[in-house]
């Protein structure tokens, strides 16, 4: 990735004003009777990268989808400061519609109101932008993986959103391609998108991680700035998490 | 067996001697199928898309109403175009009874079924497996419906085939709205029927043989067209 062509001038310098935050107010999920998420009480605020972790099932990405309104809280409510700002998601397997590279971007285009004329050249930038130039006409669902991803990252960069979700977007990528992701994760983040991303990684969290909610069995256990979090954890889950334990 | 007497032998007499009753015919039933199933698809493609993404009362009857009628009989279906179509139904004045314009409604109404069920069962998989990703992107139920409808177009051209294969086959609809005219109404499965109860069981079977072809063809060429796709788009 190329950052000297960062930004291009045609995105809207907008995305540089302060992102709203986020804050549940004892939220809770249930579904058929299970309780997923304890009443939980949050607040996600700053241009920061947000790192959910936890292990398989501990309600990481029921508290995105949550936070992204994809799913509806079954008690509780969940509040933007302002209105809420635009938002992306790029989920653990990309979800591509069955048309080629270049058309998946401006579909995304379409549907968020830029104008016919302004699509393809856009597209193109983030083509380049994602090194996908040459993977343009190929229908995105023949990508490899890392490909598949880097679309569904150029087609999030397209929404030009203040919040970005990435639900283990890394999981299933070999060591380059999860590179590639994570550059790309960073240049949203300079560019002053908030991140909000779960993994189960320890390492990439390390790298990435700005502050960190850790979760456990449903429940929210911890929410402190990185350093602090790796070096001092408070629970003891936490803490056999960080060392690599498999307690749970 | 005298060579006349040969199905075979009569069928391909017929289509090689280019018979203008025979290409007549064929015109007429192909004409008539193709319309009606064209008809049918302009309704029941949004209609199974939207089965499939809005929830609403009665929504699980509907489905079990439309997947029975699949099985509607032809002659039931038939019957009851003829009831509204004849002088003194609801809609005889038009004067539609025994024209292809009835018996284009009537294969409509035995082809909806089959294709709404089928294209409701095709996007709510489909739906399934995007439907995080439209939402995320903000859309609602009737903005998906042009992309899921899109996006599962190879499966709903085999849908819209089975509707095809359901036209060309039935009988006992056109016959009733048809009545079977000479020049007029007459189709391959009407004249099969007319050509067996004559006992001229050569010319029924020829024209059985044509009726398949056409159909075998027709599936071919669609067969051909979506796997290539599928191939290509993965």
């Amino acid at each position: 990735m190329n950052a000297s062509i960062f930004p291009p001038a045609s995105f809207p310098q907008s995305l540089m004003t302060t992102v709203p935050s986020l804050h549940f107010d004892q939220v809770s999920f249930e579904h058929r009777g299970h309780r997923l998420l304890a009443p939980t009480t949050l607040t996600l605020s700053g241009c920061q990268r947000t790192l959910i972790m936890g292990p398989n099932g501990a309600g990481k990405s029921l508290l995105m989808r949550l936070a992204h309104g994809l799913l509806t809280p079954s008690s509780g409510h969940i509040s933007w400061q302002e209105e809420p700002p635009a938002q992306a998601m790029v989920f653990q397997r990309p979800v591509l519609l069955r048309r080629s590279a270049i058309d998946n971007l401006t579909y995304a285009q379409a549907v968020s109101g830029v104008p016919r004329r302004q699509r393809k050249h856009m597209a193109q930038q983030a083509l380049e932008k994602f090194g996908l130039v040459a993977l343009a006409k190929r229908p995105a669902r023949v990508l490899s993986g890392g490909e598949q991803q880097r679309l569904a990252l150029a087609r999030a960069w397209l929404l030009n959103p203040a919040v970005l979700f990435l639900d283990e977007p890394t999981s299933a990528l070999d060591p380059a391609a999860i590179k590639a992701v994570e550059d790309a994760v960073n240049e949203f983040h300079q560019n002053g998108t908030r991140i909000i991303m779960t993994t189960h990684d320890l390492h990439q969290a390390r790298r990435l991680a700005d502050e960190v909610v850790f979760m456990y069995s449903g429940q929210v256990l911890e929410h402190t700035q990185a350093q602090h979090f790796f070096d001092t954890p408070a629970s003891t889950q936490a803490g056999a998490f960080i060392r690599g334990e498999l307690v749970w | 067996m005298s060579p006349s007497e040969n199905p075979f032998y009569t069928a391909f007499a017929l289509i090689l001697g280019m018979d203008q009753g025979l290409i007549d015919i064929v015109t007429l039933s192909l004409q008539v199928s193709l319309l009606a199933v064209l008809l049918a698809s302009a309704l029941a493609l949004p209609l199974g898309a939207a089965l499939a993404l809005w929830r609403f009362p009665g929504r699980n009857a509907l489905i079990v109403l439309l997947n029975a009628l699949m099985g509607l009989p032809p002659v039931v279906a038939g019957l009851c175009v003829y009831l509204l179509l004849s002088r003194a139904g609801p809609l005889g004045q038009f004067g539609l009874l025994f024209t292809p314009t009835a018996m284009v409604i009537a294969q409509v109404i035995l082809v909806f079924p089959i294709i709404a069920a089928l294209t409701r069962q095709q996007v709510e998989t489909l739906h399934n497996e995007y439907a995080e990703q439209l939402r995320s992107l903000g859309l609602k139920q009737l903005r998906m419906m042009p992309t899921l409808l899109w996006d599962a177009r190879f499966g709903l051209l085999t849908v819209i085939l089975a509707g095809f294969g359901r036209a060309s086959a039935e009988v006992g609809a056109v016959m009733i709205v048809g009545g079977n005219i000479d020049g007029v109404t007459r189709v391959m499965t009407t004249s099969i029927v007319l050509e067996t109860s004559k006992g001229n069981l050569p010319l029924a079977l020829g024209l059985g043989i044509v009726l398949l072809s056409l159909v075998t063809l027709i599936n071919a060429l669609a067969h051909t067209v979506s796997e290539t796709a599928k191939r290509r788009l993965g």
